[in-house]
């Protein structure tokens, strides 16, 4: 756990980076902070590991006082991800993350074995081990920063815009990686970025800062988008908050019965399972793989016929998930399978009202009754912690 | 082609007191250049007063400072550590900037990413920040080389032998193939120096190539 204590950043010539900034990272949990330039985010994360010393205030790691741990082995023990990676050019891929377990005085045979698994586990192949930095593209590099920063597996990681260098679609591919590797290691980690919806997609709970480094709010992403605290934090967080909402929510929805054919089916199958415009396509394991019209379908059904707009939405997913299928697919019908992707049947955007409406009605009422116990959340800069969405 | 012939043990023993004369200041300059340039990069302070002043010593006369070192050093006149020392005060003149800038150089996210991962500064400066201004530094190392073998030469003029000797030599006598024998084995020897220096830089930096197997 990291905690806060009104901590200040004053500079010489009177500027204030961060002003009096008290929260709690809760262990094991994903903490954002999130602001415009200028909020002093990435201050605030440089004086965990005390690359900046704070002015006012102190910061705890599991209640020890940074300020009484000499500053290098501080460092040795949090792991740092820094924007452009920041990988030592002149050291192979093998060496680059070894660094702090060398640090350390590990014996080399160690430290190579465990920068091994590590290229493993951010999903590296061996073979980059004596690969340069300058050799690999940037998304690369970047899973190489993640993996020196748990090398040495430190309980606490700090993580500065590790991912706006790299373009949109290797963005989302490492953000997925991210949470699902932190599904597996659980650190407490505190993480700076400038994009509210990388916050909202990573947090377990997200600072907003605002310009001063002051508080605004500090809530699980959900809450930040239901219950924005006040016009900066509502413009923040930007448009499309009650859609946004939907990917939070769960909430179970019928689904009708759908024809379906398998991939290989010909024209008369397709005519007699349906006379409808189009047919849903399954592959042998009963996954769905697209929609096709039969009518332009020439002897038998292959892939490259499929429609493939649609997007698919598990029954255990978010409601968001099951409108998006719902909207997207050519036939108005949404796809819906199992945790196991094993198809289930299909829902219209129609059916899915009555249902959001209903989990919109119980997240107020639940918000209502917080509002009226005493100590309850939301209050910025309040040393307490909303629960943290489960993962 | 017959004097040089002949005299091809004579050309080769003033090569050899040549190449010590102006490589062994190298080594020795660059040790000292080192601290300084990065006194003059960790101190913004220091910058100025130490390339200014260091560079100002390259303005020095090659042949007052061969004069004027023994009474500095209380050394012999012929002594050769009067060259030794002079020629290492050009060499540090040279490679002070060289080296400030070569540490100045190094990308900021490196040199954070390296505070972040918790290298103390000595270490950092070894492990880090030194290996990565190698490639300036070799740059500053092959002029100061060059400069080396040619301004040792004029210490034949207060009788420090070394390939000079054959210039002052071939003056006397109005008599040119020492004069071109000296110039031509000067050249091989910068060639030489250059050759050392660039391989030795590749050595250390195969990083600087690795670019072109991606």
């Amino acid at each position: 756990m990291i905690r806060f204590e009104s901590v200040t950043k004053e500079y010489p010539d009177g500027t204030v980076a961060v002003d009096a900034l008290s929260l709690t990272a809760p262990t094991g949990k994903i903490t954002v902070l999130v602001g415009p330039s200028g909020c002093g985010k990435t201050t605030s994360l440089r004086m965990i590991n005390r690359m900046i010393e704070p002015t006012g205030g102190r910061i705890l790691i599991d209640d020890r006082d940074t300020s009484s741990i000499d500053s290098a082995e501080l460092r040795r023990g949090i792991g740092y991800v820094i924007q452009h990676a920041g990988l030592f050019p002149h050291r192979t891929i093998l060496a680059n993350i070894a660094t702090v377990p060398l640090l350390l005085g590990w014996d080399r045979a160690k430290a190579t074995s465990r920068a091994l698994e590590l290229m493993d586990r951010v999903g590296l192949p061996q073979s980059f081990a004596k690969r340069y930095p300058s050799q690999l593209s940037g998304g690369q590099q970047q899973r190489v920063g993640v993996a020196r920063a748990l090398a040495a597996d430190p309980p606490v990681m700090l993580m500065d815009e590790p991912f706006s260098a790299v373009d949109p679609i290797v963005r989302e591919q490492l953000q997925d990686e991210f949470l699902r590797l932190q599904g597996e290691i659980g650190k407490t980690i505190v993480f700076v970025t400038h994009d509210i919806d990388e916050a909202i997609k990573l947090g377990d709970q997200v600072a907003v800062l605002r310009v001063g480094g002051r508080l605004a709010q500090l809530a699980a992403p959900e809450e930040l988008l239901s219950q924005p605290v006040d016009d900066f934090v509502a413009d923040f967080v930007g448009r499309d908050r009650g859609y946004r909402t939907l990917g939070f929510r769960t909430a179970s929805f019928p689904t009708s019965t759908e024809p379906t054919v398998r991939l290989g089916a010909t024209v008369e199958e397709l005519r007699a399972v349906s006379n409808d415009r189009w047919v849903l396509v399954l592959d042998d394991n009963d996954h769905p793989v697209g929609w096709v019209e039969p009518d332009r379908v020439d002897g038998s059904v292959s892939r490259d016929a499929l429609h493939r707009g649609g997007t698919v939405a598990s029954t255990d997913g978010p409601l968001r998930q099951a409108l998006d299928a719902a909207l997207s697919a050519p036939s108005g019908r949404g796809v819906i399978v199992g945790p196991d992707g094993v198809f289930v049947g299909t829902v219209r955007a129609r059916d899915l009202i009555a249902p959001i409406e209903a989990s919109a009605a119980s997240e107020r009422a639940a918000a209502d009754a917080a509002r009226t116990e005493p100590g309850g959340s939301g209050e910025p800069g309040d040393l307490v912690v909303t629960e943290p969405k489960a993962r | 082609m017959d004097w040089f012939t002949s005299h091809l043990d004579d050309v080769w023993r003033l090569l050899v007191v040549h190449a010590y004369l102006a490589g062994l200041p190298l080594l020795l300059g660059l040790l000292v250049a080192l601290p300084l340039g990065w006194l003059a990069r960790r101190f913004s302070w220091a910058y100025p007063p130490l390339i200014i002043g260091t560079g100002l010593l390259y303005t020095l006369p090659s042949l007052a400072v061969f004069i004027l070192l023994p009474g500095i050093l209380h050394t012999r006149i012929l002594d050769p550590v009067n060259v030794l020392v002079a020629m290492t005060v050009y060499t540090v003149a040279l490679l002070v900037r060289t080296v400030a800038d070569g540490l100045g150089a190094i990308p900021e996210d490196v040199r954070l990413a390296a505070n972040a991962m918790g290298y103390r500064p000595v270490r950092r400066l070894l492990g880090v920040e030194l290996p990565l201004a190698v490639p300036v530094i070799s740059a500053g190392l092959r002029v100061a080389a060059v400069s080396n073998v040619s301004i040792v030469s004029v210490a034949a003029i207060i009788g420090v032998e070394q390939l000079g000797s054959l210039f002052t030599d071939g003056f006397n006598r109005a008599f040119f193939p020492p004069i071109v024998t000296g110039i031509l084995a000067c050249g091989v020897l910068a060639l030489l120096f250059d050759v050392v220096i660039v391989v030795l830089t590749r050595l250390m930096t195969p990083w600087t190539r690795a670019r072109a197997a991606s």
